[in-house]
């Protein structure tokens, strides 16, 4: 998941690395919301490329000729898919803020004081699915995906609870604070692996390897929702689960998400989202179930800003939780009119009809 | 962030973050290699050894590594002596209810104990008093030996002995706090050096070590502490001849309240708060003498005024108008016959309370936290209530993946406790100050209300509620 960033840099942030990201890319500060985010994703992706080399080249070490082809095969990759879920303009935001995930009454304190819901209704779905269920480790034996991992704040949990997770994000960054801060545990260092990468990129080494997808406050920043969830799709074994926590599209969530929020209280960083990109649930849900996966639970998510906690709602109009079960293997076909014929052509055979010749 | 500022204006949480200056910045390769333990428990008196046994049976707690320090040898409490030790405690239902969870209270009841059903308290300078009694004559309390309980509880703790790692002989000479928020490459986890060299991490610390608290004082936690001018003197005595002793007596004398606490039929423990003073000289007396004392303490009438005692008749009159059933005769505790010897013994009393019950990776319990008169009787139970407490939320926060140290439930905790302790340790101390007086308009006023009180049952099972709990 992620809750940070900033578009405006300049004003916001103070590291250094922060002002040099700014100067060196004007172009990026006037980026209007792009309609088709695909499009987007190209020019983005050649901006990307230059902010990494002036930034490599800003710090002390000089970029050596490996590096430099490194770079330009991350740039064949990633321009051989033209659709690309990862938003680079996106990714900027949350790379200058990628020290301050661990700091609990920060920037991503929303974050931190979330994971009281959505531990909880991981736990509780899976729990509830399951047959086993080991002392002090509910969750011990489940592989999770945890796509946009950030910081790592709801790997960690997920892990001390037991199960094996995977942790990825494309900002490089993020990944070096999730590792850092998990290296001091040696419970965590051995559940919890992270890597840097966007989802499609893992898609081909692991075709349905997870029993459980965690996508927390993701969709909203990826570049194309229908390619996310058929790349979860393929990565997630049959039956397997998909959580996704999101905001809605909806007056409301533009006046206290966006206006109250990040301009008024400064809940979130002033640029983290973009009204445009939120998703409703219907659509959500219908995106979810023609790919594959059958919705189970959608249930709304308030934010007390007075208290710094979270609950449940009934209303969807502001954030809400989705549960969806990805569709089990198909059984093989056998049309029930075979097995009635099967018995009555035995019968025959057997002789045990009445007017058969004895 | 909005949480952020509103929390700054209510408290100086920034101060709170930085516990200490002995955050230094050591060098994680010596860090590392001290074992990492997800609760360290510094202190293993009664609290601090229920609170390790409470954790170690905790099902959420199951795979996780706890620690107790306890800087004395491990007793052998296998073998009780048939004389009753002079060190009990009176030990509320509810904490009974928490000994009972981890296992302990069943040691307990077929060791001994006594439960008893009925307090009277009364003052020396006046005919009034006060009588506590649960309606259905349920147990309002029972009276233990400390050595028992601390049997009862280390049985449990060896029950536990995968997952409780106790060390005897060790004692904590520091403590190094972690900063806040991980921005270096320093340790996240509290270091813990014993006195042995020997160093262990943890991920949350939790000081149980008494109203001489050395991780309050690491910690830099302030601390309302105030000496009383008095000493407990306590002894067992027997009966002039057996009784169903069932009744804890109090009495408020001018120096101090003494009070009886039940052991069996024919013995009972005497817990004497007096002036230093005196407590010496009670503890120099021969044994006659000492228990002659004892007697005419409960049963004399010298410190009765004319005034006082029409004053209170009249209103004791007054209360049987309105009340019938408000007002109740005096009974006498049985009388002391002889006392066993070596069994007395003193020590001084004071009153005590930290203005933080935790910060960032510690928690305060028991002692540490909290010191109160023993005129209610309450002392070991304010800390079996923080135990309940802090065990409920650190249990929730395991089974919710959270890191056992995040000062975010640790607050909840000590709001909690706070809450039910302040007005508990404040009350106790204004009845200690109101008690200590033989001025006429103080005995006026504490005389009328402690009638007052004992007509309205209504306020006297809140009273039981808030103590029992």
């Amino acid at each position: 998941m992620r809750g940070g960033g900033a578009a405006r840099a300049l004003t916001l942030t103070l590291t250094l690395r922060g002002r040099r990201a700014a100067a060196a890319l004007p172009g990026a500060a006037c980026d209007d919301r792009a309609g088709l985010s695909f499009q987007t994703g190209l020019r983005g992706v050649f901006q990307d490329y230059n902010k990494k080399r002036q930034l490599k080249s800003s710090s002390t070490l000089p970029v050596s000729l490996t590096e430099m082809k490194s770079n330009m095969f991350t740039v064949k990759r990633l321009f051989s898919t033209s659709h690309s879920s990862v938003d680079s303009k996106e990714m900027k935001k949350f790379q200058l803020l990628a020290h301050k995930w661990w700091d609990e009454e920060g920037e991503y304190a929303a974050l931190h004081s979330m994971n009281d819901i959505r531990v909880p209704f991981i736990r509780d779905t899976l729990l509830s699915t399951s047959s086993n269920y080991h002392l002090g480790n509910p969750l011990s034996g489940i592989k999770i995906l945890d796509v946009g991992c950030g910081g790592g704040l709801l790997s960690e949990p997920l892990g001390r609870l037991g199960a094996s997770v995977t942790g990825i994000d494309p900002v490089e960054d993020n990944i070096r604070t999730a590792d850092r801060h998990k290296s001091f545990d040696p419970v965590l260092a051995k559940r919890i692996q992270y890597k840097s990468s966007s989802l499609e990129e893992i898609v081909e080494e692991s075709m349905e390897t997870f029993d459980v997808i965690v996508a927390s406050e993701v969709v909203e920043h990826v570049a194309d929702l229908e390619m996310f969830i058929k790349c979860c799709s393929q990565v997630l074994k049959p039956d397997g689960s998909l959580f996704i926590t999101t905001i809605n599209k909806t007056q409301l969530s533009y006046v206290l998400g966006i206006v109250v929020a990040e301009k008024i209280m400064g809940i979130v960083p002033e640029g983290t989202h973009e009204w445009e990109k939120f998703i409703p649930p219907e659509e959500l849900e219908h995106l979810l179930e023609s790919n594959g996966f059958s919705v189970k639970t959608v249930k709304g998510m308030l934010y007390n800003p007075l208290s710094g906690s979270w609950s449940w709602m009934e209303s969807t109009s502001l954030n809400y939780a989705v549960h969806a079960v990805k569709a089990g293997a198909q059984p093989t076909d056998t049309p029930p009119e075979t097995d009635i014929q099967q018995p009555s052509a035995t019968a025959g055979t057997a002789g045990t009809a009445p007017d058969g010749p004895v | 962030m909005a949480a952020l500022r509103g929390r700054a204006l209510l408290a100086p949480l920034g101060a709170r973050l930085r516990a200490g200056p002995r955050a230094s910045l050591r060098s994680t390769a010596s860090a590392s290699a001290a074992p990492l333990y997800d609760v360290l428990v510094s202190g293993g008196g009664m609290v601090g050894s229920a609170m390790a046994a409470v954790l170690g049976h905790d099902i959420h707690f199951h795979d996780k590594k706890i620690a107790l320090l306890e800087a004395g040898p491990r007793k052998d409490y296998d073998h009780l002596p048939d004389s009753y030790s002079n060190r009990v405690s009176s030990i509320s239902p509810g904490s009974a209810t928490l000994l009972s969870s981890c296992g302990a209270w069943d040691h307990v009841c077929s060791l001994r104990l006594k439960p008893f059903r009925r307090m009277q308290v009364w003052d020396a300078c006046s005919e009034a008093m006060i009588v506590f009694e649960k309606d259905d004559l349920d147990d309002m309390g029972y009276i233990v030996e400390n050595d028992v309980i601390m049997s009862a509880l280390t049985k449990q703790l060896d029950a536990v002995a995968d997952r409780v790692e106790v060390f005897y002989r060790s004692k904590a000479v520091g403590y190094t706090w972690p900063l806040p928020s991980h921005s270096c490459d320093t340790s996240p986890w509290v270091q813990v050096e014993l006195a042995d060299g020997r160093r262990l991490q943890t991920k949350l610390l939790i000081g149980a070590d008494g109203h001489n608290s050395v991780v309050r004082k690491e910690a830099e936690i302030q601390n309302i502490e105030h000496r009383y001018d008095q000493s407990a003197v306590v002894a067992t005595l027997h009966l002039s001849e057996a009784t169903d002793n069932n009744v804890a007596w109090q009495r408020f004398l001018p120096t101090g309240p003494i009070a009886l606490l039940p052991l069996s039929d024919t013995a009972s423990s005497l817990v004497w708060s007096t002036s230093h003073d005196h407590a010496l000289e009670l503890l120099a007396m021969d044994e006659e003498t000492f228990v002659d004392s004892i007697n005419s303490a409960f049963w004399s009438n010298i410190n009765h005024s004319e005034f006082i005692d029409t004053a209170g008749a009249m209103f004791r009159s007054a209360i049987s108008l309105l009340k019938p059933s408000g007002t109740a005769v005096r009974q006498l505790p049985p009388s002391v016959a002889k006392v066993d010897p070596e069994s007395r013994a003193m020590f001084p009393l004071g009153m005590g309370h930290a203005t933080e019950y935790v910060q960032h990776r510690v928690a305060l319990i028991g002692d540490a936290a909290h010191r109160v008169h023993p005129l209610a009787g309450q002392g070991v139970n304010l800390g079996f209530g923080d135990i309940a407490c802090l065990a409920h939320h650190l249990s929730a926060a395991a089974f919710n993946g959270s890191d056992l140290g995040s000062l975010k439930h640790l607050l909840k905790f000590e709001t909690e406790r706070q809450r039910h302790n302040v007005s508990l340790i404040a009350a106790t101390d204004v009845l200690k100050r109101l008690y200590s007086t033989t001025l006429a308009p103080l005995v006026l006023l504490r005389t009328w209300g402690l009638q007052a009180t004992n007509a309205l049952p209504p306020v006297k099972e809140q009273i039981m509620a808030f103590a029992s709990k």
